[in-house]
């Protein structure tokens, strides 16, 4: 899988996190090649690496807690495995079928200064959820002038294509929360990252809607150092330097827009790439100044394009580039139709449609 | 612990004839009427329990025997059909839980509504859909009940009041309120029998429904398929009370074996002449499913397969049917054995059927989005080729 090896280098130093107990949004710290040997890496899939994660969140903070559906038996891509075994029944522990009851839960916990871990079993389930995250979750800090807040809550679902999902266990819900001033939204794109991200949210002091890739659960396999680790939310990288296009996405696309990359590359197209991360709030700065550089954007996201979180991209960035740019702004995305179950490929923005794409931007 | 209970209060000597008409040598004639007792007395909150003798028929046990086998030949099937990659996404399986679709089906009729979560394949069946529809929607053929874009969750039948097949747990139930109300407006002497497990049994929104349905006294009868396991979490560490019977408190409720379909047929029976006159009801079928919750749950490692097999042994639906029918001679071990030959048989021509059914076209990912369509741009950059211009 190609999105093991997105990941090269992330400058910084180490760092314990041992004393760090307080809410924090800088990371103790960060990634270094060198070092990585020395701490101890491992070949990981990305349910292991969230599972480090969670194993580590739980282990570092004594007022953290897991709870979702059949999550103390490891659940059902085996994310939270031995955790119950671990940190015991009180702070592992399942709840019943009640989407909204498990977020409200999780707002009440989290307020009380707790980090509630929050697991929605699939992001297709989080809908009777949208209203405790939206008018509750998402308003608590304002609304009380600042006297409470649930910043300890981590919502983690598993979101996008999985190949055979079928409607309800494919969705990609993401652009539903970007529009909702007060929670943070994070999908990561690969084991390593997966890990840093998600301790970072789970230590952030605000609300946090992390979305795993499912597809890659399984079949991205990257190093990832087994130390206590953060990476930076609202920071987008840049995965690949190019000079004629830049791409942006997150998540599971990121792989698909590398191979795209990769053949572009062969008909001498030379691309950009970006991880966005963090889609609220996102990093505008480093995706504006490779639009400056390039002239020409492309978005990639399996969400059905209409309202996308693309659309939200490709707006700001003709704001900010527009004369910069040489090509109208691509959108390579989902199409608008309930994802479907027999008609998935066609559904999907995969590597030729954004091989297309960057060929017509190219060459408008 | 419940499930212990029932298993042994089921003794045998239910299946020993107790009216008259059993006096009567063989062979009796298909219409006579028999009187037979349900497994164990029904539990009722806050209504009066129907009796435990429930009229039926030599024709009839026939026919719920057979109905029955070819519901559990289906989902055996659909099982190595998706072990063989012929069925692609979510598939859940209904073997184990057949007499409460059965015994639903002899007490209502097309009119009266019924939906469904997303274990449907069925309760689709007992409406009246055909093996071939249940195949081809499941390989995603065009021949399937949802023209096979629905896929194993989504089945539906409209001409026979089944309104499918729901994906989220619990979100059918409030539907299903919609449904009765429709019912009471036009008058028509129908109703509602919405289903939900004993997981969705805690979702806000069945709570929403029953107070609904209760304050304007719809005929909405809910009918909790109790087979003791969300998902992989049992019963008793997700609900506080597993009486769900009792769950309306306000809502008078009946607990059923939903193991004896002549028990649930007269349950519904009676749970559609009390929600015609007095509003909602609760019916509890306690049953049990075989398979795991979905395909990717093998099932055992949240219970014993002593569990299972024990269920098998002492409460299996149609074993029970079988060995009523041996016992009053209306059929020999041998024509069952033949029935159940016949019933293998016919699965597998739909089968065969289904796999020649095409897929459908490309085209078809564009309809009924909405009820007509819009322009629809499929690639971005690539806006200056692909538009499909839909009916």
């Amino acid at each position: 899988m190609s999105a093991a090896n997105l990941v090269r280098r992330i400058g910084g130093r180490w760092g314990s996190l041992v004393s760090q107990r307080g809410f924090s949004t800088t990371p103790t710290s960060i990634i270094e090649n060198g070092a990585a040997a020395e701490q101890g890496v491992k070949s990981l899939n990305l349910y292991s690496a969230i599972n480090q994660a969670l194993h580590t969140a739980l282990d570092s903070d004594p007022r953290s807690y897991v709870f979702g559906e059949d999550v103390s038996f490891g659940g059902v891509f085996r994310c939270t495995t031995g955790l119950a075994d671990r940190f015991g029944k009180s702070r592992v522990f399942n709840t019943p079928l009640c989407e909204q009851g498990i977020i409200g839960f999780g707002i009440g916990l989290a307020a009380m200064g707790n980090r509630a871990i929050a697991e929605i079993q699939f992001a297709d389930y989080i809908f009777p959820a949208f209203d405790q995250i939206v008018n509750e979750a998402a308003k608590f800090r304002y609304r009380s002038g600042n006297q409470f807040n649930c910043g300890g809550l981590t919502i983690r679902a598993p979101y996008g294509a999985v190949g055979h999902g079928g409607h309800y266990h494919s969705q990609s819900p993401e652009a539903f929360f970007c529009h909702v001033p007060g929670i943070k939204v994070v999908i990561p794109r690969s084991p390593r990252q997966a890990k840093g991200l998600l301790l970072s949210c789970i230590r952030d002091p605000n609300p946090v809607v992390f979305f795993e890739p499912k597809w890659l659960y399984r079949l991205a396999v990257e190093e990832v150092p087994e130390d206590d680790y953060m990476l930076p939310l609202s920071e987008a990288e840049v995965v690949r330097q190019g000079s004629d296009i830049t791409l942006v996405g997150w998540g599971a696309q990121l792989s698909i827009m590398e191979q795209a990359c990769l053949d572009a590359e062969k008909e001498g197209i030379s691309c950009e790439l970006i991880d966005l991360k963090t889609l609220i709030p996102w990093d505008k700065e480093t995706v504006e100044a490779s639009v400056k550089k390039t002239g020409r954007l492309l978005i990639s996201h399996e969400a059905p394009v209409t309202g996308g979180f693309g659309a939200e991209i490709s707006s700001s960035i003709v704001e900010r580039c527009f004369s910069r740019l040489e090509a109208p702004v691509s959108r390579v995305c989902g199409l608008d139709t309930p994802f479907p179950l027999v008609f998935e490929p066609f559904y999907m923005p995969t590597k030729n449609k954004i091989l297309d794409a960057i060929k017509s931007t190219v060459d408008y | 612990m419940a499930l212990s209970r029932i298993a042994s209060s089921s003794s045998s000597s239910v299946l020993k004839p107790i009216s008259a008409a059993l006096t009567l040598r063989r062979p009796l004639s298909s219409d006579t009427t028999l009187t037979i007792e349900t497994s164990i007395p029904f539990t009722a909150h806050n209504c009066d329990a129907p009796s435990r003798s429930v009229e039926t028929s030599p024709s009839e046990l026939l026919t719920f025997y057979r109905d029955m086998a070819v519901m559990r030949r289906m989902e055996i099937a659909a099982d190595s059909l998706y072990k063989s990659k012929l069925i692609r996404g979510f598939c859940h399986l209904y073997d184990g839980q057949e007499a409460v679709a059965i015994g639903m089906e002899a007490a209502t009729n097309k009119k009266d509504c019924i939906i469904t979560a997303y274990r449907d394949h069925c309760t689709f069946l007992g409406r009246g859909g055909s093996l071939l529809q249940v195949f081809a929607e499941l390989m995603g053929r065009k021949d399937g009940c949802s023209k096979g874009k629905g896929g194993s969750m989504h089945f539906y039948k409209k001409d026979a009041g089944f309104y499918g097949g729901h994906g989220i747990v619990g979100a059918q139930v409030p539907l299903g309120c919609g449904l009765a109300f429709a019912q009471k407006y036009s008058k028509d002497e129908n109703v509602t029998f919405a289903l939900y497990g004993d997981g969705a049994a805690n979702q806000g929104q069945l709570f929403e429904a029953l107070n609904i349905s209760a304050l304007w006294d719809l005929p909405a009868i809910l009918v909790c398929e109790n087979n003791h396991y969300g998902m992989g979490t049992a019963e008793w560490r997700a609900a506080k009370s597993p009486a769900y019977y009792k769950r309306g408190d306000y809502v008078p409720g009946l607990k059923v074996d939903g193991m004896d379909v002549l028990a649930v047929k007269q349950a519904c029976k009676f749970a559609k002449e009390h929600a015609l006159k007095n509003g909602p009801l609760i019916l509890e079928m306690d049953t049990y499913r075989y398979h795991g919750h979905s395909m990717s749950d093998p099932g055992s490692t949240y219970r014993t397969r002593d569990e299972i097999s024990g269920v098998r042994q002492e409460r299996d639906p149609i074993e029970r049917v079988k060995k009523l029918l041996v016992a009053h001679d209306i059929a020999t071990e041998k024509e069952l054995k033949d029935t159940e030959k016949e019933v293998r048989k016919e699965v597998d021509e739909a089968i065969a059927k289904a796999k020649e059914s095409p897929v459908p076209q490309p085209s078809d990912l564009f309809t009924n989005v909405y009820v007509k369509g819009y322009g629809v741009e499929a690639f971005g950059a690539d806006r200056k080729e692909v538009r499909a211009t839909l009916p």
